[in-house]
Parts: structure tokens; sequence; C-alpha cells
């Protein structure tokens, strides 16, 4: 049973038209890296797969969008502002409940965050940022995760950690990368795009970064 | 070959405002008409150097009931201004908000002053109604520009209120401590003003003592007040703000009772231009009259006195602009230079345009010229405080020119741009006091509602004051215009 299937499906926004005429089928469990020049439209693809899983999936945008005014505490917590009352979130706004800042703090314990819980996020080095990010989709509920470049702005090792993290808590994982190695060593699933139209869709057993060159070469003679 | 000169558009702006306020001042009377101004003065400055704080109790209370309006005024006006901030999107609201603010506290203290007489709503309420507005604009403003990029991580079926208190409140809520705390400081200085219309604030003791030439009781008067000012950040702290309203809430006299048919009579009756509560057949022809009566003897001459006051105010407010900010720049002054300037324009700041023309009108005798140098003095400090603070952000390279040569080169054309941004903005408000002022008898626009109030023609007071609004309303929307064509920017922290 596919978790997500899109056919001859074209996508864009303001009228222009980015995806044309995809056919990409997922079944859960699947580790997928989008890869391609930045432009192709791979956030574009992911966005579309975003909102056709709706509450399913959790999202991890490109510039980690965590609000600068609060703690890590509430930047995780948001992961599960749907499904909890208003006035449960309002109280945990102005006083975090005991019960839910154990939960936050369970998550954030394999992220080596917890000391960090009732740190504002400004005051955070660049990877405890894109770690509390991640704890962030961790928190939410949903089984699959879509990130747009979780690492771009994190070292390799940190980088690895994510990527491990993200694989052994989610079933499916949705990502967006420019890093080719990573994205062959993490994914169990290539989707290569571009200029809008999917170029290859292979495992990624045995691949190795120069495979995908075709994906970045020009057209120009 | 020669090549022709082509000003820039800010050069361009720079010449007409210049030129149109040339032209208003040739036909301004600035005549000082008093015997001998300047003993008069010396008695003044005598007093300012010899404060007399051994009136404690009448002090001390006066200031206690400026605070008190103050504070209940201003957070009153938060709590309406932020509901209101919410649904901002709204035309009427827009429309209803603009409105208000349009409107000086001075000119609704007047009109709530028929409702409630002495009472302290009348003080509150007067505070309340046009920060509300203001207060509202700015909140919406605020939250517009909040960061949206977290809204995209919200989980799928997160409520509309959740999504608010957690991505959109948390950012700009510091940027409402900050201008709330800006908001208390503007209500101190208009819960003081609304002493000279009766209410028991510090004008109100102000206007005696100064009446009287007791000018060693003015100075101890003034002095406390900017105490109270600069050291706000100091007795402003969030958790002792329930205790400064309750404390507000006890000390003010409420006592003072108000009558039911006295309000409805005046909403009802006293309001309704005279020709139509009149009625009768030639009720048209005496409405047509009644207005063009108005419109040639009050609105015409008034409006003129208006714009032709805030015209010339804003260009010599440039120009001081222009000479205080240096006192408090790093890149002109020294360090215990700038100590002597921050002083010198937190006091000149925190001195209320209304009291500051009051005085100079008792030293120089009814003109313009008390009004225009008041509007332009406290005005300039305001704007060349932010000027001066904006140019420590500007460094300059190491073998920059030093004295007039440096001023004129490089710091003068860096802060040009910002600050005639700043200027503009505050076009609307200089307006806003210009009108004001008529209340102290210069011939603005206030002079007529001032006087319409004493008649008890309260039909010509509000039919004067929704002139006062719409001049008020059009100056913000030409204001607007100018800052979009000239790009002009100012940021949210001096609104």
């Amino acid at each position: 049973m596919a978790l997500l299937e899109l056919r001859e499906e074209s996508a864009g926004y303001n009228g222009e038209t980015i995806l044309h005429e995809l056919n990409l089928t997922i079944v859960p469990g699947e580790r997928i890296a989008l890869v391609g020049e930045s432009g192709a439209g791979k956030s574009t693809l992911l966005h579309l797969l975003y909102n056709r899983l709706g509450a399913r999936a959790a999202l991890m945008p490109q510039d980690s969008a965590l609000v600068q005014a609060l703690t890590v505490f509430h930047n995780v917590y948001m992961g599960r502002l749907h499904e909890r009352s208003v006035w449960r979130n309002l109280r945990n706004l102005v006083l975090p409940s005991r019960a839910d800042v154990d939960e936050v703090r369970d998550v954030l314990a394999p992220l080596r965050l917890q000391d960090k819980i009732f740190s504002n996020v400004g005051q955070l080095s660049g990877g405890q940022y894109q770690r509390t990010a991640l704890a962030r989709a961790l928190y939410h509920p949903g089984r699959v995760i879509v990130a747009d470049e979780p690492v771009s702005s994190v070292d390799e090792h940190q980088a690895r950690e994510i990527l491990t993290t993200m694989n052994g808590e989610k079933e499916t994982v949705l990502l967006a990368m420019h890093d080719r190695a990573l994205a062959i060593e993490f994914a169990d699933r290539i989707v290569g795009i571009r200029d809008g139209r999917i170029v290859l869709d292979e495992a990624s057993n045995g691949m190795r970064p120069g495979d995908l060159d075709d994906l970045y070469r020009t057209t120009d003679p | 070959m020669m090549s022709r000169r082509d000003p820039s558009p800010l050069m361009r702006t720079t010449t007409g405002f210049l030129f149109v306020g040339f032209i208003c001042l040739a036909f301004a009377d600035i005549a000082v008409t008093t015997g001998d101004p300047w003993k008069e003065f010396s008695l003044l400055l005598e007093g300012l150097v010899t404060p007399d704080f051994y009136k404690t109790d009448s002090l001390a209370l006066s200031l206690a009931y400026t605070m008190a309006f103050a504070l209940l005024g201003v957070a009153l006006a938060n709590v309406i201004g932020f509901g209101l901030a919410l649904i901002f999107h709204s035309r009427i609201v827009r429309v209803g908000c603009a409105f208000v603010r349009a409107i000086h506290e001075l000119f609704w203290a007047l009109i709530f002053l028929q409702l409630f007489g002495l009472s302290p709503l009348t003080g509150v309420l007067a505070i309340t109604i046009p920060y509300a507005g203001i207060i509202a604009k700015v909140y919406a403003e605020i939250l517009e520009e909040a960061d949206r990029r977290p809204l995209a991580a919200v989980p799928v079926g997160t409520g509309r209120a959740s999504t608010f208190l957690f991505v959109r409140l948390p950012d700009a809520w510091a940027h409402f401590r900050t201008y709330s705390m800006y908001r208390l400081e503007c209500g101190l200085r208009s819960s003081a003003v609304l002493g000279f219309i009766g209410l028991p604030t510090l004008g109100f003791h102000l206007e005696t003592a100064f009446k009287e030439g007791l000018y060693s009781e003015v100075s101890a008067l003034l002095i406390l007040f900017y105490l109270v000012i600069a050291t706000m950040r100091v007795w402003m702290k969030k958790p002792l703000l329930p205790f400064y309203l309750i404390g507000a809430v006890a000390i003010l006299p409420w006592s003072i009772a108000f009558s039911w048919a006295h309000i409805t009579r005046f909403f009802t009756e006293d309001i309704i231009p005279h020709p139509i509560r009149a009625g009768g057949e030639n009720m048209m022809t005496a409405l047509g009259d009644w207005v063009s009566m108005l419109l040639y003897e009050q609105i015409w001459p008034g409006t003129i006195a208006t714009v032709q006051l805030t015209m010339i105010a804003l260009v010599v407010t440039g120009f001081l602009t222009l000479v205080f900010f240096p006192l408090i720049s790093p890149l002109m002054l020294g360090r215990a230079a700038r100590t002597g300037g921050h002083v010198f324009l937190v006091v000149v700041r925190s001195t209320p345009e209304y009291i500051l023309a009051f005085v100079l009108l008792n030293l120089w005798g009814p003109s313009m010229l008390p009004a225009i140098v008041a509007l332009s003095l406290h005005n300039a400090a305001i704007i060349g405080h932010l000027v001066g603070r904006f140019t420590e952000t500007i460094q300059l390279r190491l073998d920059a020119v030093k004295g007039m040569n440096r001023y004129f080169y490089e710091v003068v054309p860096r802060i040009y741009r910002p600050m005639l941004a700043l200027l503009f903005y505050r076009w609307e408000i200089i307006m806003r006091e210009t009108a004001i002022l008529g209340i102290l008898g210069i011939a603005t626009l206030g002079f007529y509602v001032d006087s319409a109030f004493a008649d008890l023609r309260f039909d010509r007071a509000l039919f004067l004051i929704l002139i006062t609004a719409l001049l008020n309303i059009c100056v913000d929307a030409i204001s607007r215009t100018v800052r979009a064509k000239l790009r002009l920017q100012t940021s949210l922290e001096e609104r």
C-alpha cells in the first residue's frame, strides 16, 4: 500500500509551472533523497509532498524556522500544537507543565540538548539550533519527516548525527539534499530532478557521487 | 561644455519645503509684545535655579495624579489597542483608529469634560482613546513584520489561536514592551498637560504657580517631572505593574459624580448643529448659513494659521535637529561633552511642547513666535536624539576629516535621509500639536474649538474638532506619499 502516489502531476506558483508531469510513488519505510541543482524544483516537490501528507508528516523547513523569542522547550513543543487544546497551549506558553517538559526532555536527551531546554533559541550555536529544529520534527507524532536541506548549515560530523537520528526515529524520510555523498549514504532511494522533471529514480545501493554528475551538467554546448 | 544641474528628488523636496516654510514665515506674526521680556525671563531663570521643594504635599499629590492618569490610560489603551490590532485588517477598524488618533488628547479631554466633569474618567479616557488608536496601528505593523518563516513548520491542523500564540506573538512581544514604555512616557507628558484644562495633574499646579510668579515652585514641579520620566526604566518593572494600577485606581478621586441625564442631553441635543435642533421650515437654509459662517469666520482662518504654523515649525525643527544631534554624536564630541548633550536633550524632549509654549507665551506675549519655538525645540530634541543615536552605528575611516569638514562632508550626508524620514513622520504630530496650541490663544483651530467650548456651543466645537481631525488625516496621507516617493523609512523603535 503506497503512502503517496503522484500521477502526471504538475505544480508551481504564481501561474508559473515549475514541476512538469511527475510520476512518483512512495511506500512507507522508504528513505528518499531529492537531489539536483538549486532551482531545479526540489523544494517545490518537497512542499507538494508535504501538502499531500498533511498531519501525517513533520516538516523541517530549509532555514529551520525556529521562533527566535521562545525557548528550546517551546519550539519543540510546537511539534504537537495541533494535538493540544488552545488552553493547554496557552498554559504551556506562560508556564510549562511538568508532564510536557518531561516529554520534551525525552526528545532532547538523545540530541544532547536537555541542558538547553529553557535556553532561548537565539543563544544556541548553529548545530544546537539545527538539532532543535530536528527535535521539533521528532516530537511531531507523524511517522513521516519531510526535511528541506536539514544539514546545509552544520559540519559533517553534526550532519551525520542529525541524519542518523532522523533515520532511526521516523519511519519514512523524505529529504532534499545538495550533498551527494551524504544523500547516497543515508537514503536508500535517490530521485534526481532537473528543470522540474524527474530524470533519475534509482536505489542508492552501489551508487557513487560521480554517477549524479549528469544532473548538474549544463545543457549549453 | 557645462553640464546641467539635476537636483536629486531629496534636494528638490527639501527646497520645496524650505520655500513653503519661508513663505509662511513671511506672513507670520512673530512680534514680541510684552514690555520687558528679558526682565521676566531673568526672574524665571532665577526661579529655575532655586527650586522650592517645600510645598511637598501639593507637589507629591499632583505628581501622583499625573502618574495615575498616565498608567491607567496607557494600560487600558494597550489592552484595547492590542485587541484592535488583531482585527486591524478590517477597514472599519483602520478608519476608526485613524480618526480617533487624529484628535488630540486635549480635545478629547475637552469633550469628556462636558460629559463627566472633572471625574477621573475624563482624564483616563482622554488618554486611552487616542492612544488605543495609535497603539492598534503600531501593534498591527509589528505583527505584520514578525518573522513568518516558522509558520511553515507548524503542524497541519493546528488552530489559528495556537498558531498565533506560538508563532506570531512571541517575536512581537518584545517590541510591544519597548513600545509600551515609550507610550507611557508620552502618557506622562499628556497627563501633565491635562492639568491645564482643570484636572488635578502637574499642569494645573504649574499654571497656577506660573500665573502667581512662583517660579521656584515651577522649577520644583518640572525637576520632579523630569526625574519621574528619566527614572522610568527603574521604577517601571513588570511585577510591580499590578500594584501601580491598583494604586492608581485607589488614589484618584472617583467620588466626583456625573449625571446620566446630562450625558444623554449632550449626545441628543448639545452636539446637534443648532439649526437642525431648532428645526422649522427654513432649516436647510439656516444650516447652510451656519456652515458657511463657521467656514468663513473660523475654519478658514483657523486652518490657514494651523498649516502656516505647522510648516514653519517643521522647517525650523529640521534646522534645530542639525544643531542638536551633534551634541550626543560620538562622531562629533567627546564623552564628557556628550553627557551634557544627553541631559539637555532629555530635558527639552521631556518638557511637553504645550508647557514650553505656555511659558514662552507668558514671556513674549501672544504671537506665533512662542508656538514656533516650543514646537521646534521639543520635536528637534526628539529627532536629534534619534539621529544622534543613529550616528553611533556609522563607522568613519581612520583618516576622515575633523571638525566642521567632518560634519558637512561625512556626517550630514549620511544622516540626511533618516532625518528627513523622521521629520516627515512627525509632520502630522506637529500639526496635531499646532492645533492644540490654539487653546493658549494662538489663532489656530484649537483657539476656535476652545472658544466654542467656553461659549457652551458644543455643536460648533464638535464640528471644528472634526475639521481638525480631517486636516490631520490629510497631512498624514501626504506625509506617507512623500515618504513612499522618496523611499524614506523609519524603524519600529522610532514611531
